[in-house]
């Protein structure tokens, strides 16, 4: 896409829950059928990766990713304010000494 | 792709009429095993499912507890015991068929699920000799490892199980179709239920399902105080296609509803205010008995209901002197003396400065069993957690013996809600159920959490076999009935309306179902007035005469959503109208009514609502109607107690 129909076009959505590599994915569809929510939609072509049409409509359920016959293909990742934090315990205890 | 083009046929013209002896209508957990116990019958079946079957549905994505299988060998409670608790929990507002159901066949479920395939013992002994393991039966436990009534599952491997055994009984499952409403017939006073309709979700393409008996599997409703227009998925606890289609279809058709005013402030929501359920620190569900610690690295103690500190790990799972059993762990949703369990010191000693902010969940220090089935079986096969969690976590990086996972609120919320913002969970209102889990609506059977205060995996699974048996038999003996044209073409016009609209005028989806969750949270939130309720009642009936008729939607997908929030304006009219209905305060309705008094034990009964043709009609039961659960149950179920378990 032309960086000029990318600036007309586009609106970043609130999260990108489902992030697919063409590079590796083999357009089986698989992740398109099992979704619940149906929020992908198979490419247009033979042999091109889903769209993922409705990325807020996503339950994370990460059904999608367990049912993809190629490791790495498709990736579930939580929005941001979404993501927890965690720390090392020797650290909590080692600033509290 | 060519971006103006929907992939899919556009079918909205197309019509397909589909027969069958008994109809499922959604395909979750309840949904399946009905349809398994009634295609084992011999009955023809047809599941009907929005999603994809396989996988769909609350416990698609797994499992990680089986709550109450009082039955299973090493369990020292029984199911009249178990049931009675959970009725005295909730000050009697419970479902005591549903759950005594749950108590006595969840078992054999369970053996059956087995035997499809499912994993509910640990047969590579990778927990051989922990506290927590049966070592002859293989069998895990929770909780109480005393007493042993709630079992560790592998439950991810249990949905794609239940559809090889659906495919394998020959019942056509009908994937990606919305079921948009119940088709009826005048039998006298009577109503039956004699189909369904529904519409395709990627075509438009629409059906008509005629059956002799039907099976309502729905779930319950959401999204009616909680919206987010950017992440829709992220509003509720339960998939974002679970929205009670079922309630509202049910209430247009006539269908008794209860306890439908018992909403309780929000606690699982990811939107926003929360984090990934079983993904931020915690002690409850998934992560009992995990050790607190705060932000000096301090351990909060566990103590028994009295307050006695437990001084090992082990104790936290034993119940307290003098006690015969406890349900769960801590006081979730405040359970009463008898059966609570052990739970981190209350909060209050920390607002004292005893203990400093945040805390974390630490498994580090927990016996190397215990951490590894919270961290790897239990986190892993709960719902949503294999791969957001389980895997995504670790690939990040976090080790549960070295890493503490930060807390974002108290108990099992893992976020901080406004009063106003609320949600239907923990024994929610929903179909009022006789002895056959039957609704009023003959030939309209009710299973899983579309039932009136039922909740759980188990209890889904038992009462959807149950529902199956008891529709199966019902189908035996009724006739098929052609369904009035009146009936689908209104349902036609209904469904199809927005598609004509223009919209560059026009109201989405997401639109209409924030306005309702707003109304909701405007008129109905912690404290009903009645005055308010009336005003939202009022508004809501405004949205239904001059806001539907302005919607649009660009295609089948979202017609589909858009469908839903119709439907979410229906069940949130129901709330309305129940919590008006309901006069006094009730703690364990979660129900406060400006200037009213707290209700007697005397006056504790079910509050039972119906739309009779638009006229709202209202009874009232003893909260214990059913009578001698044990007795009943005998009575009703004489074929499967000849057999005692699920036969093919
Ligand atoms: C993340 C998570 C973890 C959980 N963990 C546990 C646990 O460890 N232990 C436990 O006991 N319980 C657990 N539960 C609860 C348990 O999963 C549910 O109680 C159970 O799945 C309810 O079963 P059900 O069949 O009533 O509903 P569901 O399994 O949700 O199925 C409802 C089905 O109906 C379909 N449907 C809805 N509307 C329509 C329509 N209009 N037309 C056609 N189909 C429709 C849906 O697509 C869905 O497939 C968990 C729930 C969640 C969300
Ligand atoms: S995580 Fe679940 S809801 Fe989201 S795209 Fe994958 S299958 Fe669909
Ligand atoms: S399942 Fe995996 S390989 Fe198949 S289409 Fe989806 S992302 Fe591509």
């Amino acid at each position: 896409m032309s960086n000029k129909l990318r600036a007309l076009k586009a609106e970043m959505p609130a999260a990108n829950p489902i992030i697919i590599d063409d590079e590796k994915c083999i357009a089986c569809n698989k992740c398109v059928e099992i979704c619940q929510v149906d929020l992908f939609v198979p490419g247009a072509e033979k042999g091109e990766s889903p769209l993922v049409l409705y990325p807020g409509e996503c339950w994370y359920c990460g059904n999608c990713v367990v049912v993809c016959p190629v490791e790495g293909a498709i990736t579930l990742r939580h929005p941001l304010m979404n993501q927890a934090r965690w720390v090392a315990k020797s650290d909590l205890l080692k600033k509290n000494k | 792709m060519n971006e103006n083009s929907w992939p899919y046929p556009l079918e909205y013209d197309k019509e397909e009429t589909i027969s069958c002896e008994v109809l499922v209508l959604g395909g979750g957990i309840a949904g399946c095993m009905a349809a398994i116990a009634a295609a084992r019958d011999g009955k023809e079946v047809v599941l009907v499912e929005k999603g994809a079957t396989k996988m769909s549905g609350a416990g698609g994505s797994g499992c990680d507890h089986w709550e109450s299988a009082a039955t299973n060998p090493c369990s020292k409670v029984t199911p009249e015991e178990l049931t009675q608790s959970m009725m005295d929990d909730n000050d009697g507002y419970n479902n005591g068929i549903s759950h005594y159901i749950e108590c006595r066949e969840g078992w054999d479920c369970m053996l059956d699920i087995e035997k499809m395939g499912g994993k509910i013992r640990d047969t590579g002994d990778e927990f051989k000799g922990a506290e927590f393991r049966d070592d002859d039966s293989k069998l895990m436990f929770a909780y109480d490892y005393e007493n042993r009534f709630t079992l560790r599952i592998w439950g991810s491997t249990f949905k794609p199980a239940m559809y090889k055994e659906l495919k394998r009984l020959g019942v056509k499952i009908y994937d990606r179709i919305m079921v948009t409403s119940l088709l009826t017939a005048k039998n006298g006073d009577e109503i039956q239920c004699i189909g369904a309709t529904g519409m395709h979700t990627r075509t438009g393409k629409f059906f008509v399902f005629k059956s002799k008996s039907s099976i309502m599997c729905m779930s319950r409703p959401a999204r009616i105080w909680l919206f987010s227009a950017e992440l829709p998925g992220l509003a509720e606890f339960r998939p974002t296609q679970c929205i009670g289609d079922g309630h509202a279809m049910g209430w247009r058709a006539g269908a008794e509803f209860t306890m439908m005013e018992k909403s309780v402030g929000a606690e699982f929501s990811a939107a926003g205010r929360s984090y990934p359920p079983y993904g931020a620190g915690n002690n409850h569900n998934t992560w009992y008995a995990a050790s607190m610690i705060d932000a000096t690295g301090k351990e909060i103690p566990y103590a028994d209901r009295d307050g006695n500190i437990l001084k090992t790990v082990s104790e936290r799972f034993k119940p307290a002197k003098g006690q015969k059993y406890f349900m769960k762990g801590g006081n979730i949703d405040d359970a009463n003396y008898e059966i609570d369990g052990p739970e981190t010191l209350s909060l209050d000693k920390f607002e004292h400065g005893t203990y400093k902010i945040p805390l974390y969940a630490d498994l580090s220090t927990l016996p190397e069993a215990e951490r590894k089935v919270i961290w790897g079986m239990m986190i892993g096969e709960e719902g949503k957690t294999k791969v957001p969690i389980y895997q995504n976590y670790t690939r990040a990086g976090f080790d549960p013996e070295k890493h503490v996972l930060q807390c974002y609120g108290t108990g099992w919320r893992s976020g901080q809600f406004l009063p106003q913002e609320r949600q239907l969970f923990g024994l929610p209102g929903g179909f009022m159920n006789d002895w056959q889990l039957q609704s009023n609506i003959k030939g309209l059977f009710v299973a899983g959490d579309a039932l009136y205060a039922s909740n759980c995996y188990g209890h889904a699974a038992a009462t959807g076999y149950y529902a199956g048996r008891h529709a199966a038999k019902y189908a035996a003996d009724a006739e098929m009935k052609e369904p009035s044209i009146s009936q689908i073409e209104n349902e036609k016009k209904r469904i199809f309306a927005p598609l004509k609209n223009n919209p560059a005028k026009s109201i989405g989806w997401k639109e209409l179902n924030m306005g309702i969750a707003k109304t909701m949270q405007n008129y109905c939130g912690d404290v009903k007035h009645d005055e308010l309720l009336d005003i939202g009642l009022t508004v809501l009936k405004e949205y239904e005469e001059d806001i539907l008729s302005q919607t649009f939607a660009y295609n089948p997908h979202e017609l589909t959503r858009l469908l839903e929030v119709f439907d979410i304006l229906t069940n949130a009219q129901i709330i309305l109208l129940a919590s008006k209905a309901r006069k006094n305060n009730s703690k364990s309705l979660c129900f406060t009514k400006a200037g009213s008094a707290d209700e007697k034990t005397s006056e504790k009964k079910l509050i039972i609502l119906k739309n009779e043709e638009g006229e709202i009609k209202q009874r009232e039961l003893p909260v214990d109607f059913f009578g001698d659960l044990q007795e009943n149950y005998e009575k009703h179920n004489t074929d499967y107690l000849k057999t005692n378990s699920h036969v093919e």
